[in-house]
């Protein structure tokens, strides 16, 4: 039996990157995410595994990338100004295929901002911060207990389809406090990353995908001799110019995402009458739940639906919770980055609302919910 | 030869680096150090930025990885950190370790990263396009130093020395014996090694300047050690015929060895009865 414990979010996601095997750490300070980098270094060592840290950002990203190469789980944390100078290693791993996990304890920006309070500033920038067309995963926790597990889970995804995956929540949820039980994961349960089919030597087919759409990239140091870039490749991992190859590598990468939207469903609350649905993810989701409760005490049919997945844009739970909606609230710490696809899936079939603050409570939420109600869509 | 052509991607034939570049004299001095000293490269991680220099892991025949602009150096720190086992090398060029990956070159000399930092300085970015680089020659013409740069040069080698390197030498494509035995002795380092490699862009540097063809480039580089034979090291420049600078009068060879314990050895201390603060 595992103890419950009062556990700040930081320290449980740490946690979690433990309990998921991360072995090599590779960080640089910034507030609010040092928490982790702090755990880490303490612990990691204990574990046989790597902690270092680098001169800046780009490094941390790049010295996570060759320890992952080399057969390690891998993981980095940072806060906006650190993920934004991550964005080109970010790239990289997508098009060369390397497993990693990216913390972004998201405070206030634009630039240095308000490094102490809170903010989702960085929803848009971690889906789109990287040139070119990025496919990516992106998930969102809304407790200290969900940091825990959707660490272990960034995991999973990051090895099994090889792909870097990222962890957004902020300030407050980073330093928060809650009482809570984190078991282990069963060993058994902890998915690892594709193994290569082909005999040790000369390797042709590192790059050849497997039914997943995953390339089956050996580790260096294996037997397997290679090549890994972040030019467009062709399947045996050799740099090519043929925008037919590129294409087909970009549909596969794309592709090879499908399945996400099913691992991470949604928190769905009270949605199966609710004329007025609250869309609100991480530390909103907990404000709008409240505001749930106490519009229904007022006597409104409201409903939150709180995504753990921010990108891939989960558009078949989106439509799907939306289904009998009168009115759409997004309720976002930020000028309505989620808003943007949330209104694109509703194709103008149902009013949706933008609600943004940098710190709204649920007296204000509930406020303005109802007021949008009554204006937009003459719900009550 | 014939053992260090094994360790080629023959497939990738031919290579991509134009005709007279000292890029595949230094490639071949490396091939010949690897193949007296491995049987195969299944063990040999060669990690390469961006740039000309950096595209010929590709052709060898090991781990290969061809990193992001500048940031050779960070990956290879990970990958030595991951399996300590792994001998590792990198391959970066001037503009690429000393420009936008200074930075890098500066703390995996501090932190003595047990690993082969090979440099090759032009002088330029060739793959660009021929632009001024930190290690371009005072008053050398570039296509964005169209009036003749103003800017002194870098001396890597110095640099290296200062954050804490423990292998530093400077090597020719002119002189390849000498060179091979200066990657020798920088693979035997346990530290960061580093070697600064003279190689030029017959393409961009050399055409922009008018001086000559890729064979006077290696003469010249000959050159530079009969110049400071002749105790010339004061002039800030050597010059040919016409009057254009072509590099700074540096010395080559080893330039520094030192004693420091790697990162490797240094981390593989035990934990235990350490105090965790």
């Amino acid at each position: 039996m595992v103890e419950r414990r009062l556990t700040q979010g930081n320290e449980a996601c740490a946690q979690g990157a433990i309990a998921a095997g991360c072995q090599f750490f590779g960080g640089y300070p910034i507030s609010p995410s040092s928490e982790i980098a702090e755990y880490m270094a303490r612990e990691l060592p204990k574990q046989g595994g790597v902690f270092i840290q680098m001169e800046d950002e780009l490094a941390s990203l790049g010295s996570v990338l060759g320890a992952s190469l080399a057969g390690m789980k891998a993981m980095t944390a940072t806060s906006g100004p650190g993920f934004t100078l991550m964005q080109e290693h970010l790239g990289y791993a997508t098009l060369a295929e390397i497993p990693c996990v990216v913390v972004d304890v998201m405070r206030l920006g634009p630039s240095t901002g308000l490094p102490t309070s809170p903010s989702q500033g960085d929803v848009m920038q971690a889906q789109w911060g990287s040139h070119g067309d990025r496919p990516t995963v992106v998930l969102a926790p809304g407790t200290v207990e969900e940091i825990h597990d959707l660490t272990i889970r960034a995991f999973n995804v990051a090895e099994r389809l090889r792909t870097p995956v990222t962890l957004l929540f902020d300030e407050t949820m980073g330093h928060m406090r809650e009482g809570v039980c984190l078991p282990d994961p069963d060993p058994g349960s902890l998915w690892s990353r594709p193994v290569p089919q082909q005999t040790p030597g000369h390797l042709l087919e590192a790059f050849v995908p497997n039914e997943e759409g995953v390339a089956q990239v050996p580790d260096f140091g294996r037997g397997y001799r290679f090549h890994v870039t972040g030019l467009m490749h062709d399947e045996r991992g050799y740099p090519t110019s043929d925008e037919s190859v590129a294409a087909a590598l970009l549909e596969r990468l794309e592709r090879k995402l499908d399945p996400v939207q099913d691992w991470f469903p949604p928190e769905e609350y009270l949605l199966d009458d609710a004329e007025v649905v609250i869309v609100a993810y991480g530390i909103m989701g907990r404000v709008a739940k409240q505001a749930v409760d106490r519009l229904r005490a007022q006597g409104s049919r409201a409903g939150m639906f709180r995504p753990t997945l921010l990108w891939p844009f989960p558009t078949r739970s989106v439509r799907g919770a939306t289904q009998r909606a009168k009115l759409v609230v997004v309720a976002e710490m930020n000028a309505g980055q989620w808003a943007i696809p949330v209104e694109q899936t509703m194709q103008g079939r149902v009013p949706t609302v933008k609600i943004n603050s940098l710190g709204i409570d649920v007296d204000e939420l509930c406020e303005q919910v109802a007021q949008a109600a009554f204006c937009q869509a003459g719900v009550s | 030869m014939s053992r260090a052509k094994e360790l080629l991607r023959t497939e990738l034939m031919p290579h991509m680096l134009c005709p007279g570049c000292g890029h595949g004299i230094v490639m071949g001095a490396l091939l010949r150090v690897l193949s007296k000293r491995f049987e195969n490269l299944d063990n040999v991680v060669l990690v390469a930025g961006i740039g000309c220099s950096s595209r010929i892991v590709g052709y060898i025949d090991g781990c290969t990885v061809h990193t992001t602009h500048g940031r050779a150096l960070t990956f290879a720190t990970g990958i030595k950190l991951a399996r300590p086992d792994l001998t590792v090398i990198v391959v970066t060029g001037d503009g690429d370790g000393l420009s936008i990956g200074g930075n890098h070159l500066l703390h995996a000399a501090r932190r003595n990263v047990d690993l082969t930092c090979i440099l090759f300085n032009n002088q330029t970015y060739g793959m660009t396009g021929g632009q001024l680089a930190p290690t371009t020659v005072l008053n050398a013409y570039s296509s964005t130093s169209p009036y003749g740069n103003t800017e002194p040069a870098f001396d890597a080698a110095k640099i290296a020395i200062a954050a804490g390197a423990t292998f530093v030498a400077r090597g020719q494509a002119f002189r390849t014996d000498a060179l091979e035995d200066l990657l020798g002795q920088a693979l035997d380092n346990d530290g960061f090694s580093f070697l600064d490699v003279m190689t030029d862009c017959t393409e961009y540097f050399v055409r922009k300047n008018s001086l000559g063809h890729g064979s006077d480039m290696l003469f010249s580089q000959g050159s530079v050690d009969e110049e400071i034979q002749r105790d010339l090291a004061a002039g800030p420049t050597l010059r040919p015929a016409d009057g254009w600078p072509i590099r700074d009068t540096l010395p080559t060879g080893v330039l520094h060895q030192g004693t420091r314990p790697s990162l490797s050895a240094r981390l593989a201390r035990p934990l235990a009865g350490q105090p965790d603060k």
